[in-house]
């Protein structure tokens, strides 16, 4: 299908126009900067009401299917939209597991009866999702999955834990990995797919604390709990199938995505900017050789990642190994943020010291908040150590064991 | 932030990098890179002749001088290639001659010059001293008109593929500034050159003694254009290094990952166990970082304070990936990787060669800091 260029214009400039005009810079509170850590009530509040104000002037889901709630358009319109939102700074979206994960692996796999009753509220953000896939003994492993479903009529009960439920306090539906058959012949074949209802009895969340003090996810206890027997998705045994699907959503190497973004993108520039207004040791920070020397590292490596990310668009500079960049994407971002964040705290030398809330706290301990929280991001979704797996096996051929 | 640079490839660029991955492999297998280090010459001559006759020394020779007038994005993915396959030659030296003749030669030189270039002339530049600093202008030697022509005088180092060159560019002080000469291997006397023992066995370089060399004025290229060129024949060497180092630390994760595919301990493949795997991971991601940096610099090195910037990037990521990668491919490599006949110790010589050469990581860093952090 050709873009109307004239009307993808227009578009645009209404999407800048809209986001200019709506997002609200200051909204007394600090709101998070990731999907993951939405801690408090005021803030879900807040991100729910401004996720259904952008789907509803048609900047969420722009190529998302008309009759389910999208804008039918071409997936161009989306990606002005989101530009837009970037530009102007815009709050992120609230319902990432909806938006980046389920609402993809419905449109892709899913029967016309499953998009008709979720889509839309996935959009909308009426109906909050959240994923169960880990348990507590089972989190790089996933394949190990415990927690019981067995059929029971025209239902599944549901026994056993899932942990980091990202807004599971909150959410409606959950994907969940859950083992069907205990004797299958080997640990995958066992495991089915179900998109479940968490508002049932026998279904409990208590939150997690983070090391940051804040919360953001839960642990997901499910004692007898009764689900539908039609929550799940495709037949017995292809769980194992599904879940990797959605974790190519996750990873971003298939698309498909509502569009807008759920983690506050990484200026990998912005470190320079505090460089240049902080001190350590009460002189300028910049004064110093040795943060001179390192910041100029980080801002290489800054500029790696934007380029990496140019060069993937380029099918003759990735000839050799295609899946390499696509694959590595959130290892680099992750770690990168992690230490950048680390050197920052450096950066700012005894005023490192302050957390956030102090009065004193240079930028109201965001590199302090932001470095601890960095590590959700290098253990969520695989952790780094899971990633260099994935990438030596899956990109060097390297032997698995 | 601005005067960053960005990717971007042309055909050109893609074809080019087709035909000399074909001819590296073909032409430079490691027998014949490992047979070379042994010759004194360094270098087969006859494939210098294809070289030539493909057109890559011309790549971004004017068209007047029978160049084909592209630029050194074009030079870049063919400097990759050669790195990837640790090829013998003097190209670089060449290319670069080449550049500091486009840059700032005489509407003579660059006549009676540039054309024997591009059909296989090899060229050099005699700009290094024992000083060691990188940055160009630093000279010492001296160049004194008596009598109608100029005598030098000092000495230089690390000139590379001197004895092959038919022109050598030399860097002297002239009325005490800094002055581009051309010195043809005819006017040196015996003794002149002096082969250096260096760290990377597959490439030759040479000491020059410049006392007692006399040469016509005319050989002076075009004085008002000496600090502009300097500063270009500094970021031109870096960019063409950056390629070669880029091809180079491809290469050696490619080698390392063939043993960790093969070599078998406690009856597993050692590529299995993660204490190898990760940091060769690790190693795999700063080169696919070195070589986003490189096509980059190339893409963007003729914009003004872009290419700058790109390219001391570019050289200070292949330094920092090409020397990891190589230093670990020998500890991979164990018992084997200690012994000369492991390939690993190659490229971690050419990597050590390479950050000696124009700058190092550090120096690059410096740089940029000054650049970006005014």
């Amino acid at each position: 299908m050709a873009v109307d260029q004239k009307e993808l214009d227009e578009f645009a400039q209404g999407a800048d126009a809209w986001f200019r005009e709506n997002v609200d810079a200051d909204p007394g509170f600090m709101l998070p900067l990731t999907f993951m850590e939405v801690g408090t009530d005021r803030q879900f509040e807040f991100l729910r009401d401004w996720q259904r104000k952008v789907w509803e002037a048609g900047y969420l889901g722009a190529a998302w299917p008309k009759e389910h709630g999208g804008g039918g358009l071409d997936p161009a319109f989306q990606k002005a939209a989101t530009e837009a939102m970037r530009r102007h700074n815009g709050p992120i979206m609230l319902n990432a597991i909806g938006l980046n994960w389920t609402g993809p692996l419905l449109l892709d796999m899913g029967s016309e009866d499953q998009k008709q009753k979720y889509i839309k509220g996935i959009l909308s953000a009426e109906d909050i999702w959240c994923q169960g896939f880990s348990e507590p003994e089972n989190g790089s492993d996933l394949g190990n999955a415990q927690l019981k479903a067995v059929r029971e009529g025209d239902e599944y009960v549901l026994n056993g834990s899932k942990i980091w439920t990202t807004q599971g306090n909150y959410a409606k539906y959950m994907i969940l990995l859950a083992r069907t058959n205990p004797d299958a012949p080997n640990k995958y074949a066992g495991l089915s797919f179900f998109l479940a209802p968490m508002r049932v009895d026998g279904v409990e969340t208590t939150p997690i604390r983070k090391l940051t003090g804040e919360y953001g996810f839960t642990q997901t206890f499910f004692t007898d709990a009764r689900i539908p027997a039609d929550c799940l998705m495709g037949e017995e045994g292809q769980g194992w199938l599904i879940a990797m699907r959605t974790l190519e959503y996750e990873r971003g190497v298939r698309g498909g995505q509502a569009g807008g973004y759920v983690i506050t993108p990484l200026d990998a520039f912005s470190i320079l900017d505090l460089a240049k207004r902080t001190a350590r040791d009460g002189a300028p920070a910049l004064d110093d050789p040795v943060m001179r020397d390192k910041l100029v590292e980080f801002l290489i490596e800054a500029q790696s990642l934007n380029l990496c990310q140019q060069r993937g668009k380029v099918p003759a500079l990735t000839q050799d190994r295609p899946m390499a960049l696509p694959l590595s994407g959130k290892l680099m971002w992750t770690e990168f943020a992690r230490r950048m964040n680390e050197y920052a705290m450096t950066l700012i030398g005894a005023q490192g010291g302050y957390y956030v809330g102090d009065d004193n706290a240079v930028d109201n301990g965001l590199w302090t908040r932001g470095y601890l929280n960095a590590f959700s991001a290098t253990i969520g979704g695989g952790t780094s150590q899971i990633q260099r797996n994935i990438i030596a096996e899956h990109v060097l051929g390297l032997p698995k064991k | 932030m601005e005067h960053l640079g960005r990717i971007g490839f042309s055909e050109e660029q893609a074809d080019l990098m087709e035909v000399a991955a074909n001819f590296c492999r073909e032409k430079s297998p490691v027998e014949k890179v490992r047979k070379l280090m042994e010759d004194e010459r360094g270098f087969d001559p006859a494939v210098w002749e294809e070289i030539a006759r493909l057109g890559w020394l011309g790549i971004a020779a004017p068209e007047a001088y029978g160049g084909a007038g592209l630029s050194l994005a074009e030079v870049a993915p063919v400097m990759e290639q050669m790195g990837r396959t640790l090829m013998a030659g003097p190209y670089a030296s060449t290319v670069l001659a080449a550049e500091a003749l486009t840059a700032a030669g005489t509407e003579e030189q660059k006549a009676a010059w540039l054309p024997k270039i591009v059909e296989g002339a090899p060229a050099t530049l005699a700009l290094m001293e024992k000083s060691g600093a990188w940055d160009l202008d630093r000279i010492g030697a001296q160049a004194v008109l008596k009598d109608g022509a100029l005598h030098l005088s000092g000495g230089k180092v690390f000139v590379a593929d001197a004895a092959a060159a038919q022109v050598i560019v030399v860097s002297v002080l002239h009325d005490g500034a800094p002055a581009l000469a051309l010195v043809e291997a005819s006017a040196l006397p015996a003794g002149a050159l002096r082969r250096e023992t260096i760290i990377d066995e597959t490439k030759r370089s040479y000491e020059l003694t410049l006392d007692g060399v006399s040469i016509p004025e005319s050989a002076l290229l075009d004085r008002d254009k000496t600090r502009a060129a300097l500063s270009r024949i500094h970021l031109v060497a870096n960019l063409l290094a950056a390629a070669e180092m880029a091809g180079g630390t491809q290469a050696v994760i490619d080698y390392t990952i063939e043993y960790l595919t093969t070599r078998k301990q406690f009856g597993k493949l050692i590529g299995s166990y993660q204490a190898l795997k990760h940091p060769t991971v690790d190693a795999f991601l700063q080169y696919e970082q070195a070589r986003s940096h490189l096509y980059s610099a190339a893409h963007c090195f003729n914009e003004q304070g872009t290419g700058e910037i790109a390219t001391r990037m570019a050289k200070a990521q292949a330094d920092k990936a090409y020397s990891y990668a190589a230093d670990r491919s020998i500890q991979f490599h164990g018992g084997f990787g200690f012994t000369y006949d492991c390939d690993a110790q190659l490229h971690r010589r050419r990597a050590i060669w390479q950050a000696s050469q124009y700058g190092d990581a550090a120096y690059h860093r410096k740089k940029l800091a000054d650049l970006l952090l005014a």
